[in-house]
């Protein structure tokens, strides 16, 4: 049992270190400006209504603090008795009335500039999914379907995310007990922490792209300040925003999901990625280059026999990029929404059932065919059945991409 | 004692009424609201979700010199095992013209899977816009395992259609529905 | 009825209690502990984000903790409070020798503590690592809350109900109270504005309690019973959700505001000894407030995708709710006006929440507006919209209340001293704490968030240190209170206390006798 004052040291340790070796940004006190022309709109808006705000404060508190410093019996004044006024009663509704009118019509025209999605260059369907997004390129110049389609989740370590102030680890199941460091010595957060994904998202500059959104479980928000768009992902129906980003602000921008979606909803950053239109082009065929040629290499390796040891490493690896946010680096899993993998029946038993699930999912669990290759998907299920002491009852402790592809 | 009496009378009266308004409002909101924001839903498109049932051909007048983009997206929810994909990714259409499009399922795990498509038109003012005749979403869908099939979908646009709009996305998510309707067969795994 | 008798012995007085000054006190007593225990929360939610990366809670244990700590302060602390203080009030205003239902009264109180016992086990359940507490927000969207909810959702729900019924039941009380026992002579327009105020409150908890029940239903039986009223599979959408949740939402957010007002409009004239100015303007803004609210509520869903015509729709009924708002803190400026103000501990807390209660209407007003809202939407800058409204809105309203009427309850003076630091450091740490958040959420950070990027990590700190400093000045509070009530100490007061006080209050003796107004006073 650790004593109370070595408990608080050591969280004292670990909250030093954090300040002392974070990258701080600059403040930032207020909206971006954004780089659009609706953000710009949008920004200048905003500012409009502040300055309103702090005009009608200095009038109102001014009043107040006057009279709080004037009318106050210390100072020997005698309380009037007056309790109405009909005239001034009319006048401060009135006024602030041709305010609003004054503050609505500016609104009304940016609200409806945003509104206008006609005549896209490019068309992209996000869907939004626990805790990713998913990025679908539908429609270039009208050369129709492109066959280009990814995921994009956060690339940021979880080293620099997880540090546990407690040997015990992240209250109250001791999640992450094992990533406790004794020595507070966590790695550094980087200026991007947080904030970057593995793919970002490539957009053309100069061109209207319109996105439509729609999400796989529950409702997601899809947000990146600088084209001042942000839009709820609902499940089973699609919403539709777009942006225009100027030919002389390429460049990345970044947004993040504004919807509570559960556990990891902090962590499925934005990323777009805004290329001059040759530079796009030249990155679109690119990609579906790559993306074909990656579907022919999941083809081929289903002929190919890896072994044990190879699978093993590769298995660890994508496991903990995609499975240990809920089953745990450990296997222990989040009971009893996210059931432990290590000792569990479904891991240790039947291979068929244990390649089903992961392929096609349950209940809040996405199914990862679609989403990884089978020689990945192969190599998960290797680890699964190998990993934290778990010994497959039916003996097979090996899976090749062809087993998954079945 | 008696003014005790009607004071007591006009608490009971008062309290009737009260709980009028408290029943009233309870089946408001459980009896009324949902039906009604799908009325409004049907008459203004407010969620995108197009008519259930097949609309009447015989309004349909041509307009030759009017061109509109209609894109298809199909999706499946996460626990549907189904692949499901529109067999042409867009089509221009003159507004009133008849079309007829597939899609195409597979089922391709060895049990019976019921399925329900959910259509949602984008952006939401064309949905009242967009007539179908005939359509795989009116009906939920049954294939064995391993079976597959092109699903038809014949529908119109209304000439009607605002003049600003000039793309229609409509899209299909499709739900595994085996459980509700209870005729699949006992899930062999899990 | 005529005989007079005392209080019970014992545990009976509060377990069979019907009078409704003992119905109050106990009222005021649960929300204290709603109100510390949801800031326990508050304070795991601030200790977490002190620093970038995670450090004390696993993301999910976060997510129950902002859902509780809302839930918690919402219904456990600021509306009991409020019913509290008409229990213990409405009667002595006006003129009434108690309730009109003290059965009824008895039965409401006494479902809450099972009410939050169902939510508070469920979250004990979590706390020991057992089961998930509910995480889906206090707003708990469908399908977050219905196919992805905890099982403990179900505690929830149920929690819910007990909860909505205890509210219905308190208001029926309230309006029947005010309705047929007035003293003779007390015409509607004469009752002070508390009374005003909460008569309308009273009307807008039975109109949206049963949608909230209604709500929960339809959670229940999408959950259990195979309907698909927010579920797309089944041909549901769940963003009816946000229309039924809301349609009971906004008119939420004004029961928590609206008795505010009666009570900051108690409190200002009677320390600067000067009539309210504009009484029945006072009236008519109120309950023009109460009406609007039932025209506004998708003004919390701007980002759902309503057609433009909705969105403007929504937008200017919402700005207009801005001119009554304005019409009271313009009439409290005016009350304020050519008084002979003294700055005793309630009035101090009064003109606290005119200030910054006016702050949360301005960020109010700027969320109105449409395509900024989309922006401001799900950011810390909502968050320090609401709590500016709710903390130094509502909670300042109900501790200056307390700190108004406890000498009259008790016949003893609380500490000055102490309350003026209860007051000074509440002040102070409330602003570090909500004010910038204002920054935080303009520069991007999404409210709900277990953990931010690194432009936000100063700002947090701050936040996190103003946080701990109002959680700490809340036990002085506390200790306030002890003293008064339980330790019998204090200055007695004379039956009118404050000498600017007006009001059939102030006539009965300190403390209030346990019958008062057992013969209706004469009203002038």
């Amino acid at each position: 049992m650790q004593s109370l004052a070595k408990r608080c040291s050591a969280i004292g340790l670990a909250l030093a270190t954090v300040t002392s070796s974070s990258v701080f940004a600059e403040w930032q006190l207020d909206m971006t400006p954004g780089v659009t022309d609706i953000s710009q709109q949008v920004f200048d808006m905003h500012r409009t209504m502040l300055w309103w705000c702090v005009a009608i404060g200095i009038v109102v508190f001014g009043a107040m603090f006057y009279s709080m410093i004037k009318h106050r019996k210390s100072k020997g004044h005698e309380a009037a008795q007056f309790h109405e006024s009909t005239s001034v009663e009319i006048m401060w509704t009135v006024v602030p009335f041709i305010i609003l009118i004054l503050m609505a019509i500016p609104a009304t025209k940016v609200l409806i500039a945003m509104n206008d999605t006609s005549d896209s260059a490019l068309t992209i369907k996000i869907t939004g999914s626990q805790w990713k997004w998913h990025y679908e390129y539908l429609d270039w110049e009208g050369k129709g379907n492109l066959d280009l389609d990814y995921y994009s989740v956060l690339s940021t370590p979880s080293e620099e995310i997880i540090r546990p102030a407690l040997a015990s680890g992240l209250f109250p199941k001791k999640t992450a007990k094992d990533s406790y460091r004794a020595d507070g010595n966590y790695p550094e957060q980087t200026a991007l922490y947080k904030q970057d994904v593995d793919k970002p998202l490539v957009i053309p500059t100069g061109r209207k792209v319109r996105f439509l959104i729609t999400a796989d479980d529950v409702i997601h928000s899809w947000w990146v300040p600088a084209f001042a768009i942000k839009k709820d992902a609902i499940p089973g129906f699609i919403n539709e925003l777009w942006t225009l980003v100027p030919e002389d602000n390429p460049g990345i921008y970044r947004g993040q999901c504004a919807e509570l979606c559960g556990k990891d909803h902090a962590f499925m950053p934005i990323v777009v990625d805004a290329r001059p239109v040759a530079e796009f082009e030249q990155w679109l065929a690119d990609a579906r280059a790559a993306q074909k040629a990656e579907a022919e290499a999941a083809a081929n390796s289903l002929d190919k026999t890896f072994t044990k040891d190879e699978l093993m490493a590769e298995g660890e690896k994508a496991y903990l990029a995609r499975c240990s946010a809920c089953h745990q680096a450990n296997g222990q899993g989040l009971p009893p929404t996210f059931p432990a993998l290590a000792g569990s029946a479904l891991a240790t038993g039947p291979v068929a059932d244990h390649i089903h699930i992961v392929v096609k999912g349950k209940n809040a669990m996405p199914g990862f065919g679609s989403m990884l290759s089978p020689k990945e998907i192969a190599a998960i299920i290797t680890y699964e059945r190998n990993a934290w002491g778990n010994t497959p009852t039916d003996g097979v402790d090996v899976v090749q991409p062809r087993d998954v592809a079945k | 004692m008696t003014e005790q009496h009607s004071v007591q009378q006009a608490n009971r009266k008062l309290i009737k009424k009260l709980s009028l308004i408290v029943v009233g409002m309870f089946v408001f909101a459980v009896g009324v609201l949902p039906p009604m924001y799908d009325a409004i839903c049907a008459i203004t498109g407010l969620n995108g979700k197009t008519a259930n049932e097949a609309a009447d051909i015989e309004d349909a007048v041509v307009v030759e010199d009017r061109m509109v983009t209609v894109q298809f997206l199909a999706d499946t929810d996460p626990a549907m095992p189904w692949d499901f994909k529109p067999n042409i990714f867009s089509i221009k259409v003159h507004p009133g013209a008849i079309q007829k499009v597939d899609f195409h399922v597979r089922n391709p795990t060895s049990r019976l899977i019921v399925g329900q498509a959910i259509p949602s038109v984008s952006p939401a003012q064309a949905t009242p816009y967009f007539k179908k005749t005939e359509c795989f979403c009116f009906n939920n869908q049954e294939l064995n395992g391993g079976e597959e099939m092109d699903m038809p979908l014949i529908f119109y646009v209304d000439p009607g259609l605002p003049k600003s709009v000039r793309t229609i996305t409509l899209s299909y998510q499709l739900y595994d529905i085996t459980k509700s309707t209870e005729k699949g067969a006992p899930l062999a795994a899990n | 009825m005529g005989e007079h008798h005392g209080p019970m012995k014992g545990i009976k007085r509060w377990l069979f209690a019907t009078n409704h000054k003992d119905i109050g006190a106990m009222y005021l007593w649960f929300s204290f502990i709603m109100f510390l225990t949801g800031g326990f929360m508050a304070m795991i939610i601030r200790a977490e984000l002190m620093y970038p990366g995670l450090q004390l809670v696993d993301p999910n244990f976060f997510n129950q903790m902002t859902t509780t700590h809302g839930l918690i302060m919402v219904f456990g602390a600021v509306m009991p409070a409020f019913v509290g203080l008409a229990n213990y009030m409405v009667p002595m205003m006006i003129g009434a020798p108690d309730m009109a239902l003290p059965r009824l009264n008895n039965w409401s109180f006494w479902i809450l503590p099972f009410a939050f016992s169902l939510l508070i086990i469920a979250i004990i359940q979590s706390f020991l690592g057992i089961a998930d507490a509910p995480n889906f927000g206090w707003t708990f969207y469908a399908p977050l809350s219905t196919k992805y909810g905890p099982a403990s959702t179900d505690f929830f729900i149920f929690s819910v109900h007990m909860m909505g019924v205890s509210s219905i039941m308190g208001a029926v009380n309230v309006i029947v109270t005010i309705f047929n026992l007035r003293a003779p002579g007390m015409t509607l327009m004469k009752m002070p504005l508390f009374v005003w105020t909460w008569l309308i409150t009273a009307f807008l908890l039975i109109a949206v309690m049963p949608v909230l029940a209604g709500a929960v239903t339809m959670m229940l039986t999408d959950r259990h019973f195979g309907t698909s009223f927010f579920d797309a599979a089944g041909g549901g959408d769940p963003v009816l959700f946000q229309h039924v949740f809301w349609f009971f939402g906004h008119p939420e957010v004004y029961i928590m505001i609206l008795p505010a007002f009666g009570i900051v409009s108690a409190i200002i004239p009677t320390f600067a000894r000067k009539p309210l100015f504009g009484y029945a303007s006072m009236v008519y803004a109120t309950a023009s407030i109460a009406f609007l609210s039932f025209v506004v509520w998708a003004h919390h869903m701007f980002t759902v995708g309503l057609p433009l015509a909705g969105n403007l729709f929504y937008m200017y009924m919402t700005m207009l709710i801005a001119v009554p708002t304005g019409v009271k803190v313009f009439n409290w400026v005016a009350t304020m006006w050519k008084g002979a103000m003294t700055f005793e501990v309630p009035m101090l807390f009064a003109i606290a929440f005119v200030v910054l209660f006016t702050i949360g209407g301005f960020s109010g007003l700027m969320l109105a507006i449409t395509p900024v809202d989309q922006q401001y939407h799900d950011t810390y800058f909502v968050v320090a919209h609401f709590h500016y409204v709710l903390v130094t809105g509502a909670v300042f309203s109900i501790v200056a209340g307390v700190y108004y009427w406890l000498p009259k309850w008790t016949g003893r003076m609380y500490n000055i001293g102490l309350a003026k630091l209860h007051f000074w450091s509440s002040l102070i740490f409330v602003n570090l704490l909500f004010f910038p958040m204002h920054f935080v959420g303009l520069a991007g950070m999404p409210r709900r968030y277990s953990d931010y990027s690194l432009q936000f990590a100063d700002f947090n700190w701050w936040i996190s240190i103003g946080g701990f400093g109002f959680g700490l000045s809340q036990l002085i509070l506390l200790w306030i209170l002890i003293e008064v009530c339980f330790r019998k100490k204090g200055e007695p007061v004379s039956d009118q206390v404050w000498d600017g006080a007006e009001g059939l209050e102030w006539t009965l003796p300190s403390p209030v006798p346990y019958h008062s107004f057992t013969t209706p006073p004469v009203i002038k």
